[in-house]
Order: structure tokens, then sequence, then C-alpha cells
């Protein structure tokens, strides 16, 4: 039986900073997570990876992340790995957390 | 200390420029990241979690003020006022943009430095003990030996793509500070008989998801035999190490798989061979080598000035005692540097913190700086009548904890904070447990013990060789450690026991704060450390105190 799909992002790392980007529904890149384009079933999240993929000259590494979506439908990181992506490391007060 | 010949400056410079290049092919879209990924790797800039990370060699822990200002300057202008000092003597950069790199990279050939072969299936920064030179216990400065490694090993055109990356470690002492077991190659000097320089060779050792202790694969080679005796190894593990699982490629599986003697018969043979046609540097050479690393004009003058200090002030008493070690010059000290501040990243020192060290070195060091695999920075000569005035410098500069050996002087991989590989975190586990022996005022009590911890398999964090090991895992999608006893990083190198059930990161420093108690509870006397309490009562009274839920470890 197929696995039930879960809603998904696109996720990378931006090509000149580095730091962590996601993509959203206008198919822009966003360093918030909570700008991502959740993709609600597989074909959407291929559909949308291959179309970040494409795009060498802008980012690095281009992902689908698993996230859980609030009432609001806001997605929200599931593994802790991604939940350290959204902010930036815990033993000082750079990246992400810093910028946002 | 040894500084670049032309070869290398021209050499260096060279590699800046073709990686400035390629650097601008990629952004103005002529590579792509697959092409590039090879090239940026080569000149040792890694995409990490959160940003890109350069590291950078220093060669045998060694370098001078000049260096490390450079380095201050690198941190200050195009990261965050901080590098990190690695347990294979590197130095890395956490938030470098891609467009700087080459104008960093430049920056270190101004200075002798670069971060070539700092990645890639190559030989890697060759290691040293971090006292060489200086070291009361020293057969010899083990340093010129690792130069002439270098020089060999740097863009060695038959060993740019080995099976996988490879470490060699040195030591000029028979006390083994540079953990020469656990690399690749580990090469310890000593003297045959007759009284003769040599090396005995240790091939096989490794931590990551297989550790293994190294073997001794020659106990005495003639000092002139030695580049081509590591070429002979290079040329087996080239042709004989497995290159179709990544993770049986290093030449510790092929030692195992194969067998010491059939790989010393193939050594040998191919030695032989070897030493007809290879050219390896005259003695001129290794005495022209040698002759940058003379020890410097010691003033031997004692005083009682350093006893008198240390009897007026117990701050600086406890520094002695943990953070100075003995010197060969009964006048000089070695001064360890502990990046490790209660609460602090292990390794992590500021541009105004390395300047200070820079100064020390300069004013009271004869211009001598090493760091540490254990992420320390040493000072390896200093007066003794002039480590007052160090200390008081350090402490300004947050830099004086005096917890060498101690339970808070831990190593720590970057793990998840940084680590692209990690499957957990490391830096949140030392700072807690830093400060909870802290908060219990027990760390001097408990003398020597070291905890090292890596945040995945890869074992950057050396956790198998810890007196205590701890290994970040990621269980169903929550960090979870991995907790290992007895392991041994020295001479009588041994690999941690593994506990049993790894702990939530909440429930480890609770069950790290009783079996060190147990340790107190069980130990004969002070002068018994944790790890020869382990050895001799064995694992069971630990692992109660580990698990005391366990029925089967209660005594
Ligand atoms: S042990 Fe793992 S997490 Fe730590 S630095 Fe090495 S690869 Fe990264």
């Amino acid at each position: 039986m197929a696995r039930e799909f879960k809603p998904q992002i696109v996720t990378a790392n931006d090509l000149l900073l580095g730091d962590v980007i996601y993509l959203t529904k206008a198919g822009n890149w966003s360093r918030r997570h909570e700008d991502a384009h959740v993709a609600v079933s597989a074909d959407q999240a291929q559909t949308m990876l291959a179309h970040a993929s494409a795009r060498q000259d802008e980012i690095v590494g281009a992902y689908l992340a698993e996230v859980t979506l609030d009432d609001s439908g806001t997605p929200h990181p599931v593994h802790f790995r991604e939940a350290f992506r959204t902010r930036g490391p815990s033993n000082y007060f750079h990246g992400k957390q810093a910028e946002v | 200390m040894y500084a670049y010949d032309e070869f290398d400056q021209a050499f260096v410079r060279e590699r800046v420029r073709q990686f400035r290049g390629q650097v601008e092919k990629r952004l103005d879209g002529s590579l792509t990241e697959d092409e590039f990924k090879p090239l940026r790797l080569m000149n040792g800039l890694y995409l990490q979690l959160h940003a890109y990370m350069l590291r950078v060699a220093i060669p045998y822990g060694t370098l001078d003020s000049r260096k490390m200002r450079q380095l201050a300057m690198i941190a200050e202008k195009w990261d965050k006022g901080y590098g990190h000092f690695t347990t294979r003597q590197n130095i890395q950069f956490n938030w470098p943009k891609l467009k700087d790199v080459p104008d960093m990279l430049e920056a270190l050939a101004d200075v002798g430095m670069h971060a070539i072969q700092t990645s890639g299936n190559c030989v890697r920064n060759v290691t040293a003990d971090h006292f060489a030179g200086a070291a009361a216990d020293e057969i010899e400065d083990p340093r010129p030996t690792a130069e002439l490694i270098r020089q060999w090993s740097t863009d060695h055109p038959e060993f740019q793509f080995l099976p996988r990356k490879f470490k060699i470690a040195i030591t000029g002492a028979p006390n083994d500070r540079a953990v020469t077991k656990a690399h690749d190659i580990g090469i310890r000097m000593v003297r045959s008989e007759q009284g003769e320089p040599g090396y005995e060779i240790i091939v096989g050792g490794g931590l990551g998801r297989s550790p293994f202790i190294g073997k001794v694969l020659r106990d005495f080679l003639p000092r002139a035999h030695l580049l081509p005796y590591l070429e002979a190894i290079l040329q087996v593990y080239n042709l004989s190490g497995r290159r179709d699982n990544k993770f049986k490629a290093r030449i510790k599986i092929l030692v195992h798989e194969t067998g010491l003697e059939e790989i010393r018969d193939a050594v040998e043979a191919t030695f032989e061979r070897v030493l007809e046609e290879f050219e390896y540097p005259s003695d001129a050479l290794i005495s022209e080598i040698a002759s940058h690393f003379e020890p410097p004009e010691f003033d031997n003058t004692q005083t009682l000035a350093f006893e008198e200090a240390q009897e007026a002030d117990p701050l600086l008493r406890s520094f002695v005692e943990t953070n100075v070690s003995q010197h060969k010059n009964p006048a000089y000290g070695i001064v360890t540097v502990s990046t490790k501040p209660v609460g602090g990243t292990p390794g992590d020192v500021t541009a105004d913190q390395m300047r200070v060290i820079a100064d020390l070195a300069e004013r009271y060091g004869h211009d001598e700086i090493r760091i540490s695999h254990e992420q320390n920075a040493v000072l390896p000569h200093v007066r003794k009548a002039d480590i007052p005035a160090v200390h008081a410098a350090l402490r300004e500069a947050g830099l004086a904890t005096a917890n060498i050996g101690l339970v808070s002087d831990i190593i720590a991989c970057p793990g998840m904070d940084y680590c692209a590989l990690a499957t957990a975190r490391s830096i949140p586990i030392a700072q807690e447990i830093a400060e909870r022996f802290h908060a219990l005022k027990l760390e001097h009590e408990i003398g020597e013990l070291k905890i090292k911890i890596s945040g995945c398999i890869n074992a950057c964090g050396h956790h198998h060789v810890g007196h205590i090991g701890i290994l970040g895992l990621d269980k169903a999608g929550v960090e979870n450690y991995q907790v290992t006893l007895g392991g041994d990083a020295t001479e009588t190198m041994a690999l941690g026991e593994r506990a049993g059930p790894g702990f939530a990161a909440g429930e480890l420093i609770p069950a790290l704060e009783r079996l060190v108690e147990t340790y107190l509870d069980l130990r004969r006397d002070r002068s018994e450390t944790f790890l020869a309490a382990y050895r001799r009562l064995g694992a069971a009274p630990f692992l109660a105190a580990l698990y005391p839920e366990d029925e089967r470890h209660a005594a």
C-alpha cells in the first residue's frame, strides 16, 4: 500500500550566503519557514523540487522536508534538524534567529 | 618555526588564483554545483547546516603570533568574530560568504597558511603532539618529521584520489598526546638499541563507525627510510583499499579484513621496490628542515618569584596545577590555554582572544603557539617567572579557566549546531555538563576525567576514546545520547564499551552525575582516576549507576 503522503516543503541553501531558504508559492526563495509553499501531494512535491533544483544559479542542494500544518495552514518542521535550520545554532544568537 | 619556501608560496598563490576564477564561474552560472563542489572541497570549503564553513590547516598544530593575528583578522573581517579549533588541529570559520572565500584564502597565503587538503580523499593535515619541542618526556621534537611528511604529501600526484581520506599523526614522546593509535598511520619516534633515531609505525587505527586501535607494522624504521616506507603503505592502500563501499574504504578495514601479516608483507615488498627508485630527502634536507625547529634560546635563570606568587594567589596555584605542564627546561613551563570556560563552546576563540594569545606568545613565549587536538591553545615555552603575568592577562581575556584534563575540558565536535552530517547536537551537552559540575563544585575533587562528545557516528569528537564517551543519535526524530565507558586516547589506548540504551537529552546529565558520584564513592583515594577505577572495578557498578532501574546491573 502506498505510504500516506505527508505535507512537504522545498528547502535549500542560498548559493551566495549558504543560509537556509524555502521555496514560496510565488516561486521565490524566502528566509522564513512560514513562507514556504506546502505541497499536498507527492506529484506536486516532485514538481516543486524539480523546479527548485533547476535554479542552480541561486541555490545549493534543494530537497523536500516534511511539515505539519497548524490551524491557520502555516507549516512547522517535523524533524528537529529542520527545526534547527529555521533558527541557527544553539550556542550563539547567530544565523536565522538573529536575522529574522 | 618553519616558513614556506618560494615553491610553497607560488603553489599556494596559484591555487588561490584558480579558486577565485572557479568561484566567479559558479556565481555567473558557468559552473554547476556538481562541477563546483569538488573544487570548493579541494579548497576546504564545505556547505554546512546554516552557512558555508572554511577549514584551514594548522600543520602539526604549530603557529606563531603573526599567523594567529591573521586568523583573528579573518574572523573579524569575513566571519562573525571567532574561529573554532578542531580535533585535527584545524581552525574552522563557520560563516563565510562564498564570494569572500578567495579573499580569505589570499589573506591566509599572506602568512603561509592555506586550506588545501583539509577535505577530500587525500592525506589530510599532519597532526602532532601539541607539546612538541617542549615536553619534558620528549625523545625528540616530532615537528621536523611532520613537516617532511607535509611537504611530501601536499599535492602528491599519486595520492590525491585515495579510497578515502587519510590521517597521519606523530609523537616524539612515549606519552602519547597525539592519539597516534587512532590514525590511519601513527608514528612514534623511538631509538634503536644502539641509540639510533627512528620510528615505530602504527597502521589501521581509526574511530568513526568501525573503531579500531592501530597495530604496529614496523617496530623500528630508520629515519632515512620514512618517506619511502609511507609511500609503500599508501601505494598498497591505494591499490587494495575498498572503493566499492565508502564505509569500508579506510585502511583500518583493509588491515582488519586482510590481516596485519599480509599487509605487512605487501608493504615490505612494495617498500623494497620504492626504495630503489625513491629520491627520498637526503640527510641534508632533513637537517635543513630541523634547523627551522631549533629550540629557542632559553633563559635558564630560575627565580623564587613563581613559587611565591603561587603562595600568594590561590587562583594562580590552581591554574598552575591544572594548566601548566613540565617543560624540558626546569626554568620553563608549558601553559595550556583552555578554550572551555564553563558554559562556553569547546574550541571557540574570539578574535580578541586570539590576539591576546598572540601577544602573550610574542612577549613571554618565544613567539610559539600550538593548537591541541583537545581544542585548546598552548604556549609551549613560558619562563616560570612570567607565568603569573601570563595568567593575569589570560584572566582578563576570559582565558584562564583552570580545567585542563578535568570534567569540563570536554572535546565536543560542532554537532548539529553546525555540521550537515550530524544526527544530534554536541555543544549544548558539553555546556550543560560543564555547568552542572561547576554548580556541584566537584570538578577538582573528581580530578582527571576526559569526556568526549560526537554529534554522529563519524566520531570527530573522539567519543570512543573518552573515559566517558557520548554519541549523539537521532532516535525516531528525537536527540538521543549513547554513553560509552572506559575509553583511553593515550599510549594505553582502549575503545570505550557501550553502556546500554541511550539517554534523552534531559536524562543524560543526571545519569552522568550518578556515574561520577559512584566513582567518587568507590575510588581507593584521590589518586585513583575514573579510568583506573573503571579498569579495576569493571563496568558493573557504573552501569548500575547509569541504569538504576535495571536490576541486572544491581550489585
Ligand atoms: S562527528 Fe559527526 S557531527 Fe560531529 S563534526 Fe564529525 S561529522 Fe559532524
